[in-house]
């Protein structure tokens, strides 16, 4: 049993190695420092994914200052006082969106934002992520939540600590690196999510610090790369995948050194 | 004041069902008064309808008056929050905050607000941790995880933590019924030494536990009080057949 | 061992235990002192003092049951309290035989003196001593010592027989002091009954000391 249980694991593994090992092989050889600053050019001329670095960056930070502040107030809610018909309702309409194709999410927010504003904007991108964000984290703050202990809470509540207290110095500080977790699961997912910035906030060949501009991003970046004619561009594109996967790599890491449990 | 704590007629109801029925008793000031009774009697529940916390359950129900120094903790309007720094409580399982042992004791301190300064919070911290008897252990440590410490230390930070807010009334629910029996003499001790400045109320399923420690004991059994003496006299000539048949173990 | 909590409560027994021994040494003592030296004021107060010595004895029964059944002693605590609880009523029994002894004592001390009996007096010394020591004993837990002290008896029962035969000779020789021979010989009759007394103390401190039964089978050695 314990064989086949590690030959799995192994397995699971080495999937996810090949797939790294692939990506680095392919793009290493067009990574370069130029690569990461240049904004797309020409075929032919080089170019890089600068911009679309820095997009990427912008909508991911506007997401989040969103979505995680209304995903894990709503995650708090639903596991503190959430056990009635209105948690129920709001659970339902989570798992439901978290299940909605992201497409369509960008349909959505191009309807509300994209056409009263007359353009694509980084903001709509940045909006489009947060409707996205904000179910995931809910869900897993709320899980992360529940499994704090109720003695912890009836420690506090014992010592003369209104409810509201026992929240936010007992039970978040508990559940602090399950909701980070959570939150960087879902970082993780925008970061990789590409058709709902199609709509809102197409792309550019610019570099572009304006939220109220189009902005490139590096996942619709990497489609246009892969779907042109050149070879040149594919190289390109592999490329960028490997900054793409590299980067949602450090994120992990950095998240869990930072929340790692003290006490 | 004679009696810190008076009952009467208290009916509680978890949802439709009835936990406990119409009891009455009183719970003098500086003694260790035992609640003990077969598993299920309603000694617990008693015990947390005395600070309220069976209102953090949802659908529970209180019906009767339960008089703290004189005002009813369920009237109407009732301060919910400062009853519990009052009265405080130790629980069965020791529980201690995922934080440094000296926050652990700090917290209550720092939420009520009870400390001028940072000197005066030490000196308070110190305070509670040699009332619990556990100074000499931690103090070394004081900024290690509370979790480093063994079940008996945890469960004396737990008193500790409670001590701190300088309450009145301590409420302690089976608090040595997780631990071994050299860490639960040392929590007997202390619940001897403590009713010199405290009201103790110790719910047990250890009978020979309350006979050493307490000065009154409360026989419950299926949400009634059966029987309330002083503790000598409850093991050696009960008034009730009921209790006596507890004690020597004839049943429960 | 930190202090238990049941420490105190023993404490307080040996306290009160050792207390009615003093008591019992005390009134033995007088009531012979007020017998030779024919006062009848100290008599008197032996006697009413025996009260005292039954409220102790009270106090010690009503600790001994509140140690057992609130404490839970074992080991040697457990012998202790089982100890002291039969020592107590052995010595309430032994005021009981010296208030006796200053009752004989009242009435003879309006007779004319006989003559000294110089085996009562041995037999009076010997009583008081074997009692100071066997309480000595117990405090001390001393069994070697209480086993010598049980052997110490015989001479007490020797003593008395002798006794018995002179008081009688007496008797016949001259009707007219009978009252009083009669009352010596009671006042005999009880200092050999307080040296079975502390014969019964000694096993006990061997009881506590070794957890051995020592009662009834004594004799054989």
């Amino acid at each position: 049993m314990t064989g086949l249980t590690a030959a799995c694991a192994v397995f699971a593994i080495a999937v996810l190695l090949i797939i790294l090992s692939y990506i680095g092989v392919r793009g290493l050889s067009s990574l370069s420092l130029q690569f990461l600053i240049d904004t797309p050019k020409p075929v032919g001329e080089g170019g890089g994914i600068g911009n679309a670095i820095v997009g990427s960056v912008m909508m991911t930070l506007i997401a989040s200052a969103i979505g995680l502040p209304i995903g894990i107030g709503a995650g708090v809610y639903l596991a503190e006082f959430g056990k009635n018909w209105f948690g129920t309702t709001i659970r339902f309409v989570a798992d439901t969106l978290i299940g909605i194709p992201s497409i369509i999410i960008g349909i959505f927010i191009y309807t509300l934002v994209v056409l009263p504003m007359g353009r694509q904007s980084g903001l709509a991108g940045g909006l489009a992520l947060a409707i996205i964000m904000i179910p995931i984290v809910a869900r897993t703050t709320e899980e992360m939540i529940l499994l704090v202990p109720n003695s912890m809470r009836e420690g506090a509540l014992a010592l003369g600590a209104p409810q509201w207290r026992v929240t936010w110095n007992i039970v978040l500080p508990a559940a602090s690196t399950g909701i980070a977790t959570g939150a960087m699961l879902a970082i993780a997912r925008i970061t990789g999510e590409t058709a709902p910035l199609l709509f809102t906030a197409l792309n550019s060949r610019f570099y572009n610090y304006y939220y109220d501009q189009p902005m490139a991003s590096l996942t619709v970046q990497i489609f246009n790369y892969a779907t042109g004619p050149f070879d040149v561009e594919h190289k390109l594109a592999w490329a960028a995948t490997l900054v793409l996967v590299g980067s949602i790599l450090v994120i992990n890491i950095v998240v869990r050194y930072l929340t790692r449990k003290k006490y | 004041m004679e009696n810190k704590i008076s009952v009467s007629n208290l009916n509680f109801y978890y949802g439709k069902s009835q936990a406990l029925f119409d009891i009455s008793l009183e719970i003098p000031n500086n003694r260790v008064m035992a609640f003990i009774g077969p598993s299920g009697c309603g000694k617990s529940t008693f015990l947390r309808t005395l600070n309220r916390m069976n209102d953090t359950i949802p659908g529970t129900r209180a019906d009767g008056k339960v008089l703290i120094d004189g005002q009813d903790i369920y009237a109407a309007g009732s301060d919910v929050v400062a009853l519990r720094r009052k009265v405080g409580m130790v629980f069965q399982k020791s529980n201690p905050f995922p934080k440094s042992i000296f926050e652990n004791v700090a917290y209550g301190i720092r939420i009520n607000g009870l400390h001028k300064n940072k000197a005066d919070m030490d000196r308070r911290v110190e305070k509670a941790l040699r009332d619990a008897a556990l100074w000499n252990e931690v103090k070394d440590r004081l900024s290690t995880s509370a979790f480093g410490l063994s079940g008996g230390q945890q469960q004396r930070l737990c008193i500790a933590r409670a001590l701190a807010v300088q309450p009145e009334v301590v409420l302690m629910d089976e608090p040595a019924s997780a631990l071994d029996p050299i860490a639960t003499q040392k929590i007997e001790e202390l619940v001897v030494e403590l009713k010199k400045d405290y009201t103790i109320v110790i719910v047990t399923h250890n009978m020979q536990q309350a006979a050493r420690v307490s000065d009154q004991t409360a026989f419950f059994m299926l949400g009634k009080l059966i029987e309330i003496n002083p503790t000598q006299t409850m093991f050696t000539n009960p008034n009730e057949k009921l209790t006596e048949d507890y004690i020597t173990g004839r049943f429960g | 061992m930190e202090h238990r909590i049941i420490d105190q409560r023993l404490e307080l027994l040996r306290d009160k235990l050792l207390l009615l021994g003093g008591a019992t040494e005390n009134a033995l003592h007088r009531a012979m002192e007020s017998l030779t030296e024919r006062n009848t004021e100290l008599a008197k107060k032996v006697v009413e003092d025996d009260n005292l010595i039954n409220q102790m004895e009270l106090e010690i029964d009503q600790l001994s049951i509140e140690i057992l059944a609130l404490q839970q002693p074992a080991a040697h605590d457990l012998r202790f309290v089982i100890s002291v609880a039969k020592i107590t009523p052995i010595l309430e029994r032994i005021a009981d035989h010296a208030g006796n002894i200053a009752e004989a004592a009242i009435i003879l001390n309006d007779e004319p003196e006989l003559k000294p009996l110089p085996d009562l007096s041995r037999m009076a010394i010997m009583a008081g001593e074997m009692l100071k020591n066997s309480l000595d004993a117990f405090t001390s837990e001393d069994s070697a010592t209480s086993r010598e002290i049980i052997k110490q008896d015989k001479s007490i029962d020797e003593s008395y027989r002798r006794v018995f035969g002179e008081l009688l000779r007496i008797m016949i020789e001259n009707p007219l002091v009978t009252t009083s021979a009669a009352h010596l010989l009671f006042v005999a009759k009880h200092l050999e009954r307080i040296g079975d007394y502390v014969k019964d103390i000694c096993e006990l401190n061997v009881y506590l000391r070794e957890a051995a039964f020592i009662k009834h089978s004594f004799e054989e050695q």
